[in-house]
């Protein structure tokens, strides 16, 4: 079966003032209809960017310089303004970071997803208003009549969220892309929230499963969420496996320092251990073929030579010296 | 019982605040009581607006007290008009760690002068050699390399800036030190680094922390007790350990199970609706009802009608709800 999205071997640059960043550089990732992908790795690692070049979304200094990105048969990086136009919001739609930013400010909730309503989906104009309302109404919104005619800034940040969520499911896509959907939130407010989320991954008898790109840096969160992590490094996709794989048999050094830093389910805080250096300048003209190299401690002369991708159709790892596979 | 560094006894904060139907009080904190003995991590929990920063901001007396007693080395610094704060011999044994490692630092001080601050308006140093000495040493206590003393905010990254905050807040080497989310900003790689920095530091200098934050996972593994707040009162507290294995108050239980990775199911905790409003409406009854009631699914007639207190229910384990010995097994 053809992936819902397939992403190969994308490369993008930002052009600054000070100097061309490599912001990702071959980035390979599929998702297949109603599968829910996690997209893990440190602030900075592009996992932002990756998602904003699928939507058409990137900042006008970004240049893709190779590779190519299909979703449902469309090529999105051929694709006419208007093309993404249609698609946003109705196959692929998205929850922002920070909902706070992302809602209009001056205009009501309530208003806000009848836009979306208006623009995507045959509701005709006298309805819309008990859609709307719906909408809020499906993601646990208490008072939903109240709340439509409440502006962003008087809602709590949860709240916000929700109606972000609200906004994103409200025509019933096909992706979902959710970037760190829940930080910032509650605990207890995150997990309703990704329960929200699981739900539509889970539809009922005659619609359609969602599929879910979430991009988060807690492991954690990806792990009780996703059937399979993405890794990516610095502008690399380093790892893909699984979820339960990637947790047991990580290959990527990379991968498995970020395991040792989280702290769910340690028993003292020296079981953990931290992820040496920072993340290399993408805009240095000597970035090592491996962008990890110099971070890893395991690096050898070999490591110099063009990256590897050793891929077995279920875990796929991109280093010249992974972890060795437990033999089954 | 010896003496505790920190005693809070029946502390209140209210608010007076004006909404479309009057005037009322909002309680932000609502009698809470709790002790921090010397050397002691106490980690304090709960959602956003359960009134944890403001118990922090009275405790490090930045804002008035309503109600209760601080009392903190022989003085009740519940009685210290905050302006005069800055004068009190307690001020510089009472230092915070702010959240956001960039905004909390002043952008045209480097980290040298930042350091330098604190032991210039509080610590008497006037001697040039001294303060730089002393700057010195806890900038290679925090892991601070010296070259990084000269450079400012902007050109220091997150988890050396949130380095320079415990730098600032250490370098008086204050009795309690108290720690307003300090990774909530940082990567996952870097705070391993910053935690481990904090319990290195701890075991150095022999300071109580409070520790505040929204990570349970975090908590758990820094901090001997914990506090867990909710609408403005302490619905829990116990050894940390006990707290994550036995939750003995239905909210506690909520949290835990929320951690993501916790392996509990979440969905059998899911919190229903809203917090209850903090605001007591002029003239209204003041309300007898648990503050939990209405999210809580063990909530029974009872919780409508008597605000549960905080009682012992095992040893250094007190928890503020009526049907603690009943719950279901965690």
């Amino acid at each position: 079966m053809l992936p819902l999205l397939e992403v190969k071997n994308l490369s993008l640059q930002f052009r600054t003032r000070g100097g061309t960043v490599h912001a990702l550089q071959d980035v390979s990732l599929s998702i297949a209809k109603g599968e829910t992908v996690g997209l893990v790795g440190e602030s900075g690692s592009g996992k932002s960017v990756l998602s904003y070049a699928l939507l058409g979304l990137s900042d006008a200094a970004a240049r893709v310089t190779q590779g190519s990105a299909h979703f449902d048969g469309l090529d999105l990086l051929a694709a006419s303004e208007a093309d993404l136009q249609d698609i946003r919001g109705r196959e692929v739609s998205m929850i922002f970071q920070n909902p706070k930013v992302a809602l209009n400010p001056i205009r009501k909730v309530g208003h806000q997803l009848e836009d979306v309503l208006l623009r995507h989906t045959t509701t005709p104009r006298a309805e819309v208003k008990a859609r709307a309302v719906h909408c809020l109404a499906e993601m646990k919104i208490p008072d939903p009549e109240r709340r439509y005619h409440a502006y962003p800034f008087e809602l709590s940040g949860g709240l916000c969220q929700r109606v972000m969520i609200a906004l994103a499911l409200a025509c019933g896509p096909k992706l979902l892309v959710a970037d760190e959907p829940t930080t910032g939130l509650d605990v207890t407010t995150q997990a309703a929230i990704m329960a929200l989320i699981r739900e539509k991954g889970r539809p009922a008898v005659g619609t359609q499963a969602m599929a879910t790109l979430l991009i988060t840096h807690d492991l954690g969160l990806a792990r009780d969420q996703c059937d399979r992590i993405v890794v990516m490094h610095a502008g690399h996709v380093v790892e893909s496996a699984p979820t339960e794989q990637l947790f047991r048999e990580p290959r990527h050094p990379y991968t498995r320092q970020l395991i040792g830093a989280t702290p769910v389910g340690r028993a003292s805080l020296a079981d953990l251990t931290a992820v040496r250096g920072n993340l290399p300048d993408l805009r240095r003209a000597d970035l090592p073929a491996c962008r990890f190299s110099e971070r890893c401690g395991q690096a050898s002369a070999m490591c110099a030579g063009a990256l590897p991708v050793i891929d077995d159709g279920r875990h796929l790892v991109r280093c010249h010296r992974p972890a060795q596979e437990v033999a089954a | 019982m010896s003496a505790a560094l920190l005693e809070v006894m029946d502390l209140a904060k209210r608010f007076p605040v004006k909404t479309p139907q009057g005037k009322g009080l909002l309680h932000a904190v609502d009698g809470v009581s709790f002790r921090i003995e010397a050397g002691e991590t106490v980690g304090l929990v709960g959602e956003s607006g359960c009134g944890k920063s403001t118990l922090v901001r009275l405790l490090t007396r930045t804002l008035p007290v309503s109600d209760g007693q601080i009392r903190f080395l022989g003085a009740d610094l519940a009685l210290v008009d905050p302006h005069r704060m800055p004068e009190h011999k307690s001020r510089r044994e009472v230092q915070m760690v702010f959240q956001d490692p960039h905004d909390s630092l002043n952008p045209r001080y480097t980290a040298y002068d930042t350091i330098a601050e604190p032991l210039k308006l509080l610590g008497g140093v006037k001697d040039a050699g001294e303060l730089r000495a002393r700057v010195d040493e806890i900038a290679r206590l925090t892991g601070l390399p010296p070259e990084l003393l000269q450079r400012f905010p902007h050109q220091l990254s997150g988890g050396q800036k949130a380095r320079v905050g415990i730098a600032r807040a250490a370098v008086l080497r204050p009795r309690l030190l108290v720690l307003d989310e300090p990774t909530a900003a940082l990567d996952v790689s870097v705070q391993v680094v910053i935690l481990q920095l904090l319990a290195d530091l701890k075991r150095e200098l022999g300071m109580s922390f409070l520790f505040v934050s929204h990570d349970l996972n975090v908590v758990r593994l820094l901090c001997d007790r914990v506090l867990v707040m909710y609408l403005g009162r302490v619905v829990e507290s116990g050894p940390a350990a006990d707290v994550f294995a036995n939750p003995r108050h239905p909210y506690t239980r909520a949290l835990i199970a929320s951690i993501p990775g916790s392996g509990r199911r979440a969905l059998d905790h899911l919190l229903p609706g809203e917090a209850q409003s903090p605001i007591q409406m002029a003239g209204a009854d003041a309300s007898g009802r648990c503050g939990f009631h209405g999210r809580c699914p063990h909530g029974r007639d009872t919780c409508a009608a008597e605000i549960p207190l905080l009682r012992a229910v095992a040893s250094g384990r007190e928890a503020a709800c009526h049907f603690t010995d009943t719950l279901p097994e965690f």
